[in-house]
């Protein structure tokens, strides 16, 4: 018993891509060279990580670019991973029916990173949502308030470190 | 400001809700009136936040099939699919063909529920009392065969990880039959009543008009972006469990005004008709489920499963690290994403219209604030 709890090695999930997927997975790396990006693959996705002061202007490229055109952002979000926050942003193409995800590693101490509201409008809520969640700064971003959350809550409950209150009568 | 001669004119805010009948929840809006004319609004969410993503992170896999009825109270099938999928993805479990026509027919007839409702509160909205008595003696003929088949009207907790939880009932079939012929006699019905009704039309046509590339951008999705004219549905791009089997169309709108916006919703109840009766002649024999164990454990890994929901396109982002819970799941709610551009549909617009544009959208809060 005490050996399987204490079993080190996970299992990863194997990789299987569409082929579409893997169309993408051939020409990004000619696109994205001058980011020197970390290209690799989750099970169903393209992965792309990059420095987080970057992330603006390749959205920018992937977006205008015509071969990729990544006009819709499907989702923005963050994960903690105990010593960094992870900022993830899944982008699909509307007319190329690509599909990526654009990631990018924040610290703890100074979590903060320029906003991607000027490429794509609808990352507006999905960062004050970050903000609120994770404690996350979008530089750039117009409207910081809190979005979820009540104004005054202290905390940042998204995260693994936030201990949840007890249960109270009120 | 003032001139000679003319009046002074003065900008003031008007505070809708959060207790509002016309916001279909519990949704703010502050709006900055000129006249008659909206100059600027707020929207306010989060009256409704309960943390379920981060509840996810606590529950084991299976439990949380509940969490994700809860989120669009509407759409529970659908968003009860969206996460077994993602689940099912990352532990690559095939799902028998008898379980996905079952899911398919379900998340249909919820598809067909859900926008009998938007019909009917819709026209509440516009300022049509009559509506919502047709659709919901309609949907009740749904809600009462959800009940047959999962035990449940609501929170049905139906579709799980590997299959559905129990097989249809024996009657299932002549079920079936009675109640499709009722719900394309009822469409029809509320169709020739409200949709070309010259007050209708005149309350909805050229209203809350938003083109194309703005709603891209916004990332709307669903029958919302479709109205613009662009034809994207997750059923036919990327198509999931067995939609690529069935003959059916993608209804657009040409404009992206509020009617389009309600039309193609008509629309779409009779194309997810078109899928459950297919659904219903190729539907074979067989298991129900692949045998799963109450507490498991996926391998490490993450995945992102998109699925089209009755209000446009869900999507499951799954981290695991291998342990029985997963590491973080993020739900991209589609209301959360359509809600983002209703500040670009209500600019200019009359105080009189803001209800009807907020209505076209069809919003469930439950979604938006998670």
């Amino acid at each position: 018993m005490a050996e399987r709890h204490s079993r080190e090695e996970t299992p990863r999930a194997p990789v299987a891509l569409d082929d579409r997927s893997r169309a993408l997975e051939l020409i990004l790396p000619k696109i994205l060279a001058e980011f020197q990006p970390a290209i690799g693959a989750t099970v169903n996705l393209v992965e792309v990580t990059v420095k987080p002061q970057d992330v603006p202007s390749l959205c920018r490229l992937v977006k205008e670019d015509s071969q990729l055109s990544f006009d819709y952002l499907l989702c923005l979000c963050v994960v903690d991973y105990l010593d960094y926050l992870q900022v993830v942003y899944h982008l699909y193409s509307t007319t190329m029916k690509y599909k990526m995800v654009l990631k990018a590693n924040v610290t703890m101490d100074e979590p903060s990173l320029p906003s991607v509201m000027p490429v794509w409008p609808g990352a507006d809520w999905f960062e004050r949502e970050a903000h609120d969640l994770f404690g996350v700064v979008f530089e750039g971003h117009p409207n910081m308030a809190p979005l979820i959350l009540y104004e005054g809550f202290e905390g940042y409950p998204g995260r693994k470190s936030y201990e949840m209150p007890e249960y109270t009568e009120w | 400001m003032s001139t000679e001669g003319q009046l002074d004119t003065v900008q003031m805010m008007v505070n809708m809700g959060p207790q509002h009948p016309s916001t279909h929840g519990v949704f703010r809006m502050v709006l900055w009136v000129d006249g008659e004319r909206i100059v600027d609004m707020e929207p306010h969410i989060g009256y409704l936040h309960r943390g379920a993503e981060k509840l996810c992170e606590g529950e084991i896999y299976a439990q949380i099939v509940t969490l994700f009825d809860r989120l669009d109270y509407i759409g529970n099938f659908n968003n009860e699919l969206v996460y077994c999928m993602a689940v099912e993805k990352l532990m690559a479990l095939e799902v028998p063909e008898r379980a996905e026509y079952i899911r398919v027919i379900m998340c249909e007839l919820n598809r067909v529920a859900s926008h009998l409702l938007f019909f009917g509160t819709f026209g509440i909205d516009a300022g049509a009392m009559t509506p919502i008595m047709y659709a919901f003696r309609d949907r009740e003929k749904v809600q009462a065969l959800f009940e047959a088949v999962s035990g449940a009207r609501m929170m049905h907790n139906y579709i799980r990880i590997g299959g559905v939880k129990n097989d249809v009932p024996e009657d299932f079939r002549e079920r079936m039959d009675k109640l499709i012929a009722e719900l394309k006699q009822g469409i029809d019905e509320g169709d020739r009543l409200l949709s070309f009704s010259e007050i209708f039309l005149a309350r909805t046509k050229g209203i809350g008009l938003i083109d194309a590339e703005t709603a891209i951008s916004y990332g709307m999705s669903g029958p919302s972006l479709r109205a613009s004219g662009v034809p994207m549905d997750v059923r036919k791009d990327e198509p999931y469990s067995v939609y690529d089997r069935f003959d059916f169309g993608i209804p657009i709108g040409e404009k992206g005004d509020s009617w389009d916006r309600y039309y193609v919703r008509v629309e779409e109840m009779r194309q997810s008709i078109r899928i459950i009766e297919q659904a219903l002649e190729q539907m074979p024999d067989g298991p129900v489920a692949t045998p799963v164990r109450i507490l498991i454990r996926p391998p490490a890994g993450e995945v992102y499963v998109r699925s089209e929901n009755p209000r446009g396109e869900i999507g499951v982002y799954l981290v695991s690290n291998g342990a029985d819970k997963p590491y973080r799941v993020k739900v991209r709610p589609p209301s959360f994403c359509n809600l983002m551009a209703l500040k670009h549909l209500l600019r200019d617009a009359y105080v009189a219209d803001a209800v009807v544009i907020l209505g076209s959208l069809d919003l469930v809060l439950g979604e938006v604030d998670r």
